[in-house]
């Protein structure tokens, strides 16, 4: 059912585009151009992360941690794996980029802990930099409970992602 | 700032490990592997991402997205009940959860912020309003009906079926975002205006 998602959605946009009578092609590059700036800006911190990612899987470091504070939120339901990726999900996105890619990599994209990984990545987002830029640009000093209830809302993000991947997918 | 951290814990807790474990020479290939394997990932996942991005841009701009956001309008009419008054912050709030649906993380942060701006309370401009709160809880959770980043990374990884994710991230979305307003609303009575 969901390999028909994107073939019907791109059937929409070109039946839109001759009824409005628009120029979707031109649309699309503009949309692509701008897709490709946002590689370009994040590739250095993808490099530098990825390496430092890499470093601490091969020290061991990942697995150690995994195993030591895993059974905690094992018994959550969450993947030990993701760990790592729970920790810097609020605090960068690229960091939670490179996490999750490199988990997608290592245990394969259609495993337990790659597809829970890329649900984590879509239904959450980099909580405290948004929280900044959103007040800050405003003047807003005084926040009142705007982070914890964003927090509360990654933490049960984190939680269905990891149930719903287990229970509909695997 | 916290990256600096992040970055100068990774390489010494790397080093410490690595050590402990005899598998220092590890390290070395390791360090130059991550960049060789960020690039790789940039190029297998810098298709898709163009494709998903222009994607996005063709529906915005020709308002396709507006059924999806016209079905939210009950919605966000409670949640924001300044729309009903000012119809400019009812558009920047629209525009702004329209371009998350679509993934749209670089159009949502400046509507998001003007939406913000127009909510700001003249006789407090320095706190934080209920309805500020809830859009910058609407936003930290994502509403995203097309995950086009992970899809692409998935895609990259050799994925045959990238989107095949979708139901759960729209549950998960959804819960996040249910769970993140529903503290926002508890919390308001105790964190009352000061």
């Amino acid at each position: 059912m969901f390999d028909a998602i994107l073939p019907l959605l791109l059937a929409g946009c070109a039946l839109a585009v001759l009824h409005k009578r628009e120029n979707g092609y031109d649309l699309l590059l503009e949309g692509a151009a701008e897709g490709f700036e946002v590689m370009k800006r994040i590739l250095p911190s993808l490099i530098v992360l990825l390496s430092s990612i890499s470093m601490l899987r091969a020290s061991g470091f990942l697995d150690a941690m995994a195993a030591l504070l895993g059974p905690i939120v094992k018994l959550a339901g969450i993947p030990p794996e993701t760990l790592l990726l729970l920790l810097i999900r609020p605090l960068s996105g690229s960091g939670a980029l490179a996490v999750g890619a490199e988990l997608i990599q290592t245990h394969g994209p259609d495993s337990l802990v790659g597809r829970t990984a890329a649900v984590m990545l879509g239904s959450t987002e980099t909580t405290f930099y948004t929280i900044s830029v959103y007040f800050g640009s405003c003047g807003i000093q005084k926040t009142r409970y705007a982070v914890p209830a964003a927090l509360t809302a990654d933490l049960v993000g984190f939680l269905a992602a990891s149930w719903t991947v287990r229970w509909m997918m695997q | 700032m916290i990256m600096n951290y992040f970055w100068c814990l990774c390489v010494i807790l790397s080093v410490l490990f690595a050590m402990i474990s005899g598998q220092v020479g590890g390290i070395t290939t390791s360090f130059m592997e991550g960049a060789t394997a960020a690039v790789t990932l940039a190029i297998t996942m810098a298709g898709p991402l163009c494709l998903w991005s222009g994607l996005g841009n063709l529906m915005e701009k020709l308002s396709i997205t507006d059924y999806p956001t016209a079905l939210l309008r009950p919605v966000l009419y409670k949640l924001f009940p300044s729309t009903r008054y000012d119809p400019g912050i009812s558009r920047a709030i629209s525009a702004n959860v329209c371009a998350n649906l679509l993934g749209l993380g670089n159009a949502a942060t400046p509507m998001g912020i003007r939406a913000v701006s127009k909510l700001v309370n003249p006789a407090k401009p320095y706190t934080a309003t209920d309805e500020m709160c809830r859009l910058v809880v609407m936003n930290t959770a994502s509403i995203q009906l097309l995950p086009t980043t992970v899809a692409a990374v998935r895609a990259g990884a050799g994925c045959r079926n990238p989107l095949d994710i979708l139901p759960c991230v729209w549950i998960s979305s959804l819960l996040s975002v249910s769970a993140g307003l529903l503290a926002a609303e508890l919390l308001r009575r105790i964190w009352t205006d000061v």
